[in-house]
């Protein structure tokens, strides 16, 4: 609580050489909502901990507790063995500083008295600056690259560089621990990089620094461990790849969200999709339908109707794009018969882990294939745990592998052509052709996925991509990544209405 | 960049021109004296403690015998040569209503900047919990209902009066060991409601005082004597130098309180602190000459249009100019074509003079 001064424990600091926030058991609550239940996390000397997880999840609160703005009901927040809560403000300024989301800065002190406040904690109510709080307020200036402004008044420049000078506040302060709340939240992606890569910069000094970050995807590319929080408790802490899964991100934010390595920083990065649903009546005939003529289906989940299935044929981005819509689309709980909605439920409680959220309410049964090992569409295949086929680059397709795809595309309710350049001699298109169940593979139950800007410039036949191809794109449905879902639906709804008529 | 020379040299110069000003003034009025004849008499005026002595004593009741009461024996310093009659009127008729003019215009810009950098409220002046409206209380009280009053001085009910309401406005605001600004801010602005409720109401049975309780309550420095000055000057001078030491918390309280705790200021013992000392330093202004409006309001703008917001130069800065300027509208009030209440004076050439700089320079709020 602010303005609580208990006696002084003047730097007192513990043998430990290595600087440690260690926050152990911690609780509190505003009136009756708990906002944090028993959350423990450490973090040592040099390390930058990411705190991720939907807004209302407590990181800012968190900080604030750490920060000592706010004590905890119970539990213990300590910096450097000392107990945060114990201590003056004075103290406590000492051994943490704070960026926090947004300063009311509206007048206009020089950059450089701004900076010089987080001198205060060292100062004594007489004393004029030192030679020591010069040096560090000229340091913290030169880190920040804002030496340039120090003369300016602070409501006069931009808000990126207002952020770099909050940051030069917090450095003068020359705090073991460095708490930021959302320090890239305003800021363009230049700044944001920018940012971040100055705070990295500063844990090479051994400061321990946390931040509550709410883009994933910076998150996972800066900060050594992220803590997931959710729902007033740690859902996982560890390094960005083991926090950020699909399923993770699926019972914290309640969203769908892909992880994909991005090739160049080579971190995880999150894109949230939006909920698509099937339409109940599709959904629930086509099941019927396709239990009869897909009898043949190897692989059906035992005790339950098997949803429609997708093949997605093709490879890159479109394909990955296809099957990442077309795993995340999820089916409306009101679609299912009741007794069977019933029966998911109790499984899930059964289960207790929430961990196959995302494949149970799956609407449809996707299988994608053949697809190069490493490629985005790989990684999301391995992630959502779809049936694939995943081949090494440059290798022909063994003949199992190829019999595999053959099953799949004839149990296929709907296949979707999913290639940028669909037309080329290694395309989708030229794969048909030499398929020896090409044959029974039925044109108008495709959507042939085309990258947005190639949809015009194409014309039907000219290329190798053969008459199959052009076929399906004649008789199929024509779609982009974005509505790959939509044109399924109406397959399969076109489908549903041509059987009903036979 | 603060710099404590820029301090310095700003706060000498605001001095030097306070004196020039005390002195044009002291010249001035119905008998027009030569400045330098002014000069002398007022260091004629100065007196300087030479020893003690016990020349009363009260009567404590269960004791038999008085206490005997130290009083100070005094001796002026210099002895220029000033007829009589000068030195009558400019050190015992003229002086002590400037020098009171200049304590309380001290007082008053002083609190006025803390309190605008407090609330972080450009429309903050020193009155805003209630000080103004409690000291008129008191005062109309007193004068209106002699005989319902405690205090035998008007000055003393009207500095109680202001003490009052401030006390009840931040035990109203404060909860659970801390005090939300804007609680404060609302509480003060209906204290100070029900308090003018009252005064209307003693107003209109007030009868024959009507007249003395509306000419108080506009502000006045007539029948200013040197023991108004011996109590608002040292309680002026002490709450000033002490919040003068505050000056640097003052500063980081702008960025706001959760930051201000992040920067090791303990946050509501310096609000208690800030709040009381300037509460303390308004009632003693108010309660000696009466509620004078928009010196502690305008005055720190313009300096914080002049010199920044840095309190650490502004705070010194407005309460040496806040003595210039309430010593020379009182010269004006007092000298000119017909003798006004300041308070009528202060708002007629102050709300123009800021409207003109207002247009000059764009204000940034506090």
């Amino acid at each position: 609580m602010i303005g609580t001064d208990a006696p002084r424990a003047t730097d007192e600091t513990t043998d430990d050489e290595s600087t440690t926030i260690d926050i152990e058991d911690v609780s509190l609550s505003f009136g009756d909502h708990d906002v944090l239940e028993d959350v423990s996390i450490g973090v040592e000397s040099g390390e930058f901990v990411g705190l991720v997880g939907p807004n209302g999840a407590g990181k800012t609160t968190l900080l604030r507790a750490i920060s000592g703005a706010l004590e905890p009901d119970t539990g213990r927040i300590a910096i450097n063995g000392t107990d945060v809560h114990e201590v003056g403000s004075r103290t406590s300024s000492r051994l943490v500083a704070v960026v926090p989301q947004d300063t009311s800065l509206s007048f206009s002190f020089p950059v450089r008295d701004v900076v010089a406040m987080g001198r205060h904690p060292h100062r004594s109510r007489f004393s004029t600056p030192d030679q020591h709080d010069r040096e560090a307020v000229d340091d913290a200036l030169e880190r920040t690259r804002t030496t340039d402004l120090a003369e300016r008044p602070i409501d006069e420049v931009s808000g990126g560089q207002r952020q770099r000078v909050v940051l030069a506040r917090a450095i003068a302060q020359e705090t073991p621990a460095l708490l930021l709340d959302e320090p890239t939240a305003s800021l363009d992606i230049n700044h944001q990089i920018e940012t971040l890569e100055l705070v990295r910069e500063l844990l090479a000094d051994g400061q321990a620094v946390v931040a509550a970050i709410h883009d994933l995807t910076l998150a996972a590319r800066y900060c050594d461990r992220l803590a997931l929080l959710a729902d007033g408790g740690v859902h996982s802490v560890g390094s960005p790849a083991a926090v950020l899964s699909t399923d993770a991100l699926s019972t914290a934010f309640d969203a769908t969200a892909t992880v994909t390595t991005n090739p160049v920083t080579g971190t995880e990065t999150v894109t949230a999709l939006p909920n698509e649903s099937l339409e109940t009546d599709v959904l629930s005939s086509v099941e019927s339908d396709s239990s009869q003529s897909a009898g043949q289906s190897t692989r059906q989940v035992s005790g339950r109707p098997s949803n429609p299935r997708v093949h997605v044929l093709g490879s890159g981005t479109t394909a990955a794009g296809a099957l990442a819509r077309l795993e995340t689309a999820t089916v409306d709980p009101a679609a299912d018969d009741e007794d069977d909605d019933r029966e998911c439920g109790d499984d899930d409680r059964g289960d207790g882990n929430g961990e196959d959220a995302v494949s149970e309410s799956a609407a449809l049964e996707v299988s994608v294939g053949p697809v190069a090992r490493g490629s985005v569409a790989a990684d999301l295949a391995d992630q959502f745990a779809t049936d694939s086929v995943i081949v090494n680059p440059f290798t022909a397709l063994s003949s199992e592998h190829r019999e595999r795809i053959d099953d799949w595309l004839r149990a296929a309710d709907v296949v979707v052509l999913a290639d940028a350049d669909g037309g080329s001699r290694d395309g989708p298109g030229a794969f048909l052709e030499r398929l020896e169940t090409a044959d029974s593979f039925v044109p108008e139950h495709t959507v042939v996925v085309t990258d947005r800007s190639s949809v015009a410039d194409r014309a039907v036949g000219d290329g190798g991509s053969g008459w199959r191809y052009d076929q399906c794109r004649e008789q199929g449905y024509e779609a982009t990544v974005e509505t790959v879902f939509e044109a399924v639906g109406a397959s399969l709804e076109d489908r549903v209405g041509s059987d009903r008529l036979e | 960049m603060y710099a404590p020379v820029r301090t310095l040299s700003w706060s000498v110069g605001l001095a030097v021109v306070l004196v020039g000003v005390m002195i044009a003034s002291a010249a001035l009025g119905p008998v027009r004296i030569d400045p330098t004849v002014v000069a002398m008499a007022i260091l004629n005026a100065i007196v300087v403690p030479t020893g003690v002595v016990f020349d009363g004593s009260v009567t404590i009741p269960g004791l038999e015998w008085g206490l005997p009461v130290p009083g100070l024996e005094y001796a002026s310093v210099f002895k220029f040569a000033v007829p009589d009659t000068h030195q009558t009127i400019v050190g015992d008729i003229r002086l002590p209503r400037i020098a009171l003019a200049a304590v309380v215009g001290f007082a008053l810009a002083a609190a006025g900047t803390v309190m605008q950098g407090f609330f972080r409220n450009p429309l903050a002046d020193p009155s805003i919990i209630g000080v103004s409206s409690g000291a008129a209380a008191g005062a109309v009280a007193a004068i209106a209902f002699p005989t319902l009053v405690p205090f035998a001085s008007l000055h003393l009910s009207a500095f109680v009066g202001a003490l009052g309401a401030a006390f009840l406005v931040y035990a109203i605001a404060t909860e659970g060991g801390r005090t939300p600004v804007a609680t404060l801010l609302l509480a003060g602005v209906a204290i100070q409601a029900f308090l003018g409720a009252m005064i209307s109401y003693m107003l209109v049975h007030s009868g024959d005082d009507l007249r003395q309780a509306v000419l108080w309550m506009m502000g006045r420095l007539n029948y200013s004597t040197w023991s108004d000055v011996g109590f608002a000057l040292p309680v002026s001078l002490l709450g000033v130098t002490v919040l003068c030491a505050y000056t640097r918390e003052l500063n980081v309280l702008l960025l706001g309180e959760e930051d201000a705790h992040h920067l090791g200021v303990n946050v509501e013992r310096t609000k208690i602190l800030l709040l009381a000392l300037a509460s303390v330093v308004t009632a003693a202004g108010v309660a000696v000459a009466g509620v004078i409006g928009f010196v502690g309001l305008v005055v720190p703008h313009i300096m914080r249009l002049i010199v920044g917001p840095d309190h650490r130069i502004l705070l010194p800065t407005s309460a040496l100019a806040g003595a210039s300027f309430l010593v020379a509208t009182d010269t004006i009030a007092r000298a000119g074509p017909a003798e006004v209440p300041v308070g009528i004076v202060t708002a007629a050439l102050g709300a123009p003079f800021f409207l003109f700089l207002l247009t000059r320079k764009e204000v940034h709020s506090v």
